[in-house]
C-alpha cells in the first residue's frame, strides 16, 4: 500500500486495567478507552470524525456520550472479530474520503455483567432451533464440539492440545497485567476439571471485564503523532458458518483462510516475512486452526510446532504474546485486545517485547469459527 | 492420545432428583415448520435441490449449492455416522439430572450435518467413536419431538 494511499492506526490503548471490574459498565469500559487511546495519538475528540463499534452499546451510543458528531459510523457486528473489520471498513472509508479520524471502540463487562446486554438465545432463531434444544451453553460447548474430529483426522494428542496453554502462559508470566501469571505444566492442564471433553479448564479462555480503542487515520499524518505509526498493510475478511454444527469442514477454518489470504496478498507478503503473530484463542485448539489456516505449517502439524516450542518465548514464530485470551484478558469480544498487542509489538512496547518486528499479523474470530477478520500491521509502509 | 477417563469427575448429582426444569424447545417458524411437522410423524424430513441435486439442512428456501428456489422435502433415512462431538460437564437448562451429555455433530447419509445428542449409549469417550452408525429417534418434548441418534441395529448398545 503506496503512502499516499496508505492508512496507519496512530493512536491505541486498553482501558486503564482489566480483568475483574465490578464498577464499570459495559459503556463506561468503551468511553475509557476511547479517551486513553485518543490521549495516545495526542488528539482531542473535536478531531474525531468517524466511529466504529459492534451493536451494543452502538456507535450512536459511544459517539453521543463522547462528544461526537460521526460524518461515518459503522456498527458491523459479527463477533469478536469486529474490531479487525471496524479498521478494514475505516481504511476504505478514509480512502473515499468520507472520514479522516476514525475511532475504533471496544468495552465489555465480560464478567461482572455491568449494562451488558443479553445474550440473544431466541428460540425461534436457527441456533434456538437446532442447536439449543442439544443443550449447548454458550462457546464452552459448542466451539469445542470440532477439535475431536480434528484429533482423529490429523492426530494432534490430548497433551498437545494441553501444550499450547502452557505455552501461552510463558508469554503471560511476562505480561503484568495477565490474569494468570504462574507457569503451568501438561500435567496441571489435564487435570484440571472437565469442561467440555477433550477440553479442560485451562484451554478454555477468561471470563474478564475491559476494553479498549484505536484511532484510525491516513498514512501522509504518520509522524504528527506522539507515538510510531502503525501501518495498516493488509486486511481481510471472511465468513464460515453460523452455527457451529453447519462449518464447513471441523478440520479447517474457511474464515481464518479466506481473510488471511487477502490480508497477505494485499500486503505483499508471505508468512516467511511475518515476525509477530496473534491468533484469537478462546479455546486451545484456535490457534491450531490459525497456524495452518494462514499457512504458518501445514495441515495437521500445528500442534507438534507449538509443542517444539516455536511459538513460545525464544521461539521463531512469537504468538500471542499478551497470554492471549487463555492467561491475559478476554472479555467475550477479544479480538481488540489482539489488534492492541500487535499494536505494541510493532511500536515495540510491550510487555514481552519481540525483538525487531517489522510486520505483526493479527487473525480475529467471531463467533465460533463464524467469521473472522484479519490485519497485517507494519512498521514501515510497503 | 492420552486416556480420558481418568479425567472425568464421578457423576453425582449434587440435587435429589427434583423435576428439572424442562429442556429448551426450538419454536419452529414458517420454513421450518415442515421439519418439525415431519419429526412429530417420526420422520426426519429435509430438503434437496430440483435443480442441482444437492440434499441440505437446516431448512431454508434457497438451495445453499446453487441459489435455486426450485427446492423439495422429502424423508431422510435416518442413517448418520458420528462427526464430532463433546461430552458437556456444565449442563444446560433441563440437563441438570442427565450427568454429563455429548453434545454431539452427526453426518447423515445424504450428505448434510445436524447437532443432536446420542442415546442408547454410554456418553463416554470410550464408547461413542467417531464415524459409529448410528440411526435417528424421537425424544418426545412437550408438544415437540426432537431428533436425537443411537446406535444403529448392529452396533454395540446397552
Amino acid at each position: 500500500m503506496s503512502r499516499e494511499r496508505g492508512v496507519i492506526i496512530a493512536g491505541a490503548a486498553e482501558t486503564s486495567s482489566v480483568g475483574k471490574l465490578p464498577d464499570y459498565s459495559t459503556l463506561q469500559l468503551h468511553l475509557e478507552g476511547a479517551v486513553n487511546a485518543v490521549a495516545d495519538a495526542g488528539l482531542t475528540m473535536r478531531d474525531i470524525d468517524g466511529i466504529a463499534t459492534v451493536s451494543a452499546p452502538g456507535p450512536m451510543q459511544v459517539a453521543h456520550a463522547l462528544g461526537i458528531t460521526p460524518a461515518w459510523m459503522d456498527g458491523t457486528a459479527v463477533g469478536g472479530t469486529s474490531f479487525l473489520l471496524h479498521v478494514r471498513h475505516a481504511a476504505a472509508a478514509i480512502r473515499a474520503g468520507y472520514a479522516s479520524t476514525i475511532l475504533v471502540t471496544h468495552g465489555e463487562s465480560g464478567r461482572s455483567r455491568v449494562g451488558a446486554a443479553p445474550f440473544p438465545r431466541g428460540s425461534s432463531s436457527m441456533p434456538g432451533q437446532f442447536e439449543a434444544p442439544y443443550g449447548t451453553v454458550g462457546p464452552t460447548s459448542a466451539f469445542t464440539i470440532p477439535a475431536l474430529r480434528y484429533m482423529k483426522e490429523y492426530g494432534l494428542t490430548h497433551e498437545q492440545l494441553a501444550y499450547v496453554a502452557v505455552a501461552q502462559r510463558k508469554w503471560a508470566a511476562r505480561n503484568p497485567r495477565a490474569m494468570f501469571r504462574d507457569l503451568i505444566t501438561v500435567d496441571d492442564v489435564l487435570s484440571s476439571r472437565v469442561v467440555a471433553w477433550p477440553f479442560h479448564l485451562l484451554e478454555c479462555c477468561l471470563v474478564t471485564d475491559g476494553g479498549g480503542a484505536l484511532v484510525v487515520t491516513s498514512a501522509d499524518r504518520a509522524g504528527d503523532f506522539p507515538k510510531p505509526a502503525v501501518h495498516v498493510l493488509g486486511t481481510g475478511e471472511s465468513m464460515d458458518a453460523p452455527m457451529i454444527s453447519q462449518m464447513a469442514d471441523f478440520t479447517e477454518s474457511k474464515a481464518f483462510r479466506l481473510a488471511g489470504q487477502a490480508a497477505l496478498a494485499e500486503a505483499g507478503i508471505t508468512t516467511a516475512d511475518v515476525d509477530h503473530l496473534m491468533i484469537y484463542d478462546a479455546f486451545a485448539h484456535v490457534p491450531i486452526y490459525g497456524l495452518e489456516a494462514l499457512g504458518f505449517t501445514a495441515k495437521g502439524e500445528a500442534g507438534a510446532f507449538i509443542a517444539a516450542g516455536n511459538t513460545e518465548p525464544g521461539g521463531r514464530l512469537p504468538l500471542n504474546t499478551n497470554g492471549g485470551g487463555l492467561s491475559y484478558t478476554h472479555t467475550g469480544m477479544y479480538g481488540m485486545f489482539a489488534i492492541q498487542e500487535g499494536v505494541r509489538q510493532v511500536r515495540g512496547e510491550a510487555a514481552a517485547q519481540v525483538p525487531d518486528v517489522d510486520i505483526s499479523v493479527v487473525v480475529g474470530n467471531g463467533g465460533m469459527f463464524a467469521s473472522s477478520g484479519v490485519l497485517v500491521l507494519g512498521r514501515e509502509p510497503r | 492420545m492420552s486416556t480420558p477417563a481418568s479425567q472425568a469427575p464421578p457423576s453425582s448429582p449434587a440435587k435429589p432428583p427434583s423435576k428439572p426444569p424442562s429442556k429448551p424447545l426450538p419454536e419452529p417458524t414458517p420454513e421450518t415448520q415442515p421439519f418439525w411437522d415431519g419429526c412429530g410423524r417420526g420422520e426426519l424430513v429435509i430438503q434437496r435441490c430440483l435443480d442441482c441435486g444437492k440434499p441440505y439442512f437446516y431448512p431454508r428456501p434457497v438451495c445453499p449449492e446453487c441459489g435455486s428456489v426450485n427446492v423439495e422435502w422429502f424423508t431422510a433415512t435416518g442413517r448418520a455416522t458420528l462427526y464430532s462431538y463433546v461430552i458437556n460437564h456444565r449442563p444446560a437448562r433441563g440437563f441438570e439430572n442427565d450427568g454429563p451429555y455429548a453434545i454431539a455433530v452427526v453426518q447423515l447419509a445424504e450428505g448434510p450435518r445436524m447437532m443432536t445428542n446420542i442415546i442408547g449409549i454410554p456418553n463416554t469417550p470410550e464408547e461413542l467413536v467417531l464415524d459409529m452408525e448410528l440411526q435417528v429417534a424421537f425424544e418426545k418434548r412437550g408438544e415437540m419431538s426432537i431428533p436425537v441418534f443411537g446406535p444403529a441395529a448392529g452396533e454395540k448398545s446397552l
